[in-house]
């Protein structure tokens, strides 16, 4: 957080010095949490941080690389299946263990950005599916992870993350939310490189930005591997939460790509605020109307198509239009360390 | 004539199954301005996306400074210095003014332009360099291709359609910057509708007509007959 600082004084506008200043009472707000806030509370929390963290991943995904992957669940159960392996087998410590799931998710990525990048449009969205399908076979036949019934983390390694159930709980809350911070960092200070200038000329024009040296395939694949290893490290923390595992649950197309898509879609893609809005509304829905069954998914996807109809752009889209308002300040990027494009 | 610092030989060029330039013959000098004249669809602006690699051809069929790079990406070609202003500008409309600018300089290359020289060239560029480059008019606009271009530093510019639906006096005011801009020993290739407009400002031209060279030679060699016929076939 406090390098975002250093950047929005550049070229800041109002709203986004009070957002960047709200944001850092916000996260002290949640940091202190287990002060304030009850067991319940605390998990649900958790639960929307990595969900935002897959929506803005997500998002930098579709909305800026314009990869429209369906697949991403590959690597959430991909990470969530490395935390049981290497905890299991590897005695690794659950939280090194998420950590090294994330590298390896980002190595997985490489063979197969390989694979996928030779599809374009509707045919690359279809072919990432096709790969977390081939994920999800592949590991239910793994059959010391459980096979196609899966298995549960053993109470010794759960109890190796912290002694008491609450101290666990606070743990798991902490890192979800230190997930949330890294992930939105990482987008943000990408965006604002000079990759993420790049990335907002291919989403405009791809082939002009071809003719003016810019790599399109590489920079796709970078956002790629970056945000695949996140992904993973994304989901090992889903599971350590869970602490269960099972092939439809850890590649669920459903759970961690066709909500993250709604999230996104309606918050805004494109944007860096879209998915918080998003993931807002749509944990709003759902402690409101998940009571209701299937009516609660109809609900959903009423949202969803309206807001496609009246506001392509997302909440946040209609937010930013009438009051021209930006918390991450992205557009009024001015210093250029490099010195021969200074004046 | 000095080693030329591009060639085209036998350039043919297809989009997909249509065949759009057949057999081109083409070269131009280090410091150079050679206009391409023709109607529409005689193959101008099909010629400017070869060279710049947004199609692909045979990698011997284009040779810049001795190497082959029929075959290379627009990315590969834009690092060699030759930079494309394309047709309809086709600017990033997320991107501001400067950042326009700045994704042209991206590439690093040296050499005399910078984001001061551009705004030194196109003064109203820069009271303007933190908008949107969609609010500006079609002349500022494209002041921002042509500057976005010049950030590569390239050695040849390849300059399609510029004064294409501007005011006379807007294009006048683009084409009396081209001499500062070729001035420092920069190659470029013009393409243009406006005749007498694209040879006033080349040494050079050639005239397309149906994806084949129908006239070529020195800007003021030919009486206006002769291009009539080049161009239009009759």
């Amino acid at each position: 957080m406090s390098s975002m600082q250093d950047h929005t004084v550049v070229r800041s506008s109002r709203a986004s010095r009070f957002a960047a200043l709200a944001g850092i009472a916000i996260l002290i707000l949640l940091i202190a949490a287990p002060l304030w806030a009850g067991r319940a509370d605390m998990r649900l929390l958790g639960e929307l941080f990595l969900y935002l963290a897959l929506a803005s991943l997500w998002n930098l995904l579709a909305g800026y690389a314009g990869l429209v992957s369906v697949g991403q669940q590959a690597f959430v159960g991909f990470g969530g299946y490395l935390l049981f392996a290497l905890t299991i087998f590897g005695g690794l410590h659950p939280v090194l263990a998420i950590g090294v799931a994330g590298l390896l998710g980002a190595a997985i990525a490489v063979p197969v950005a390989l694979l996928i990048f030779r599809l374009r449009g509707a045919y690359f969205a279809i072919g990432t599916w096709v790969v977390a399908e081939v994920f999800r076979l592949t590991f239910a036949q793994i059959s010391v992870l459980g096979g196609g019934s899966g298995s549960s983390l053993p109470v010794s390694i759960v109890k190796s993350v912290a002694a008491n159930r609450t101290m666990r709980e606070w743990t798991s809350y902490w890192m979800a939310l230190g997930l949330v911070v890294l992930v939105l960092a990482v987008v943000y200070l990408f965006l604002r490189s000079r990759r993420g200038l790049a990335l907002t000329a291919i989403r405009d024009n791809e082939l002009a930005a071809s003719s003016l040296g810019i790599d399109i395939w590489k920079t796709q694949f970078q956002v790629y591997v970056v945000t695949a290893g996140l992904t993973a490290l994304t989901g090992g923390l889903i599971f350590l939460q869970k602490l269960r595992i099972s092939p439809d649950a850890a590649f669920s197309v459903n759970d961690w790509t066709a909500f993250v898509i709604f999230i996104v879609v309606i918050g805004g893609i494109g944007t860096i605020e879209g998915p918080i809005i998003g993931t807002l509304v749509y944990f709003a829905l759902r402690e409101f109307l998940s009571d209701l069954g299937t009516i609660y998914l109809i609900v959903l996807g009423v949202v969803a198509i309206l807001i496609m109809l009246k506001a392509p752009k997302g909440l946040w889209g209609l937010i930013r239009e009438r009051w021209g308002i930006e918390l991450f300040p992205l557009s009024h990027r001015v210093i250029y360390s490099k010195p021969d494009k200074e004046k | 004539m000095a080693d030329p610092l591009l060639t085209l030989t036998r350039l043919d060029a297809h989009y997909n199954d249509f065949q759009a330039l057949f057999g081109i013959d083409f070269d131009i000098a280090e410091g150079e301005v050679v206009a391409i004249i023709g109607s529409n669809g005689a193959g101008k602006s099909t010629l400017m996306r070869s060279i710049s690699g947004l199609i692909t051809n045979g990698a011997s069929q284009i040779s810049y400074r001795g190497e082959q790079i029929g075959a290379l990406r627009a990315d590969q070609i834009a690092e060699k210095g030759i930079a494309l202003v394309p047709e309809g500008r086709q600017l990033f409309p997320s991107l501001s003014v400067e950042e326009n600018l700045l994704i042209g300089g991206q590439i690093g290359r040296s050499g005399p332009w910078s984001l001061a020289k551009i705004f030194e060239l196109f003064p109203v560029l820069q009271e303007r360099r933190d908008q949107a480059s969609t609010s500006l008019s079609g002349g500022q606009q494209q002041m921002v291709a042509i500057g976005r271009a010049l950030m590569a530093n390239p050695d040849l510019l390849l300059l399609d359609e510029v004064s294409l639906g501007l005011a006379p006096v807007i294009i006048k005011s683009i084409y009396d910057a081209l001499p500062q801009i070729v001035g420092g020993g920069m190659s470029a290739v013009i393409v243009e509708q406006d005749i007498s407009k694209a040879l006033s400002v080349s040494s050079r031209f050639y005239c397309l007509q149906e994806g084949r060279v129908s006239l070529e030679g020195e800007s003021g060699s030919q009486t206006r007959e002769a291009i009539s016929r080049a161009y239009f076939g009759v």
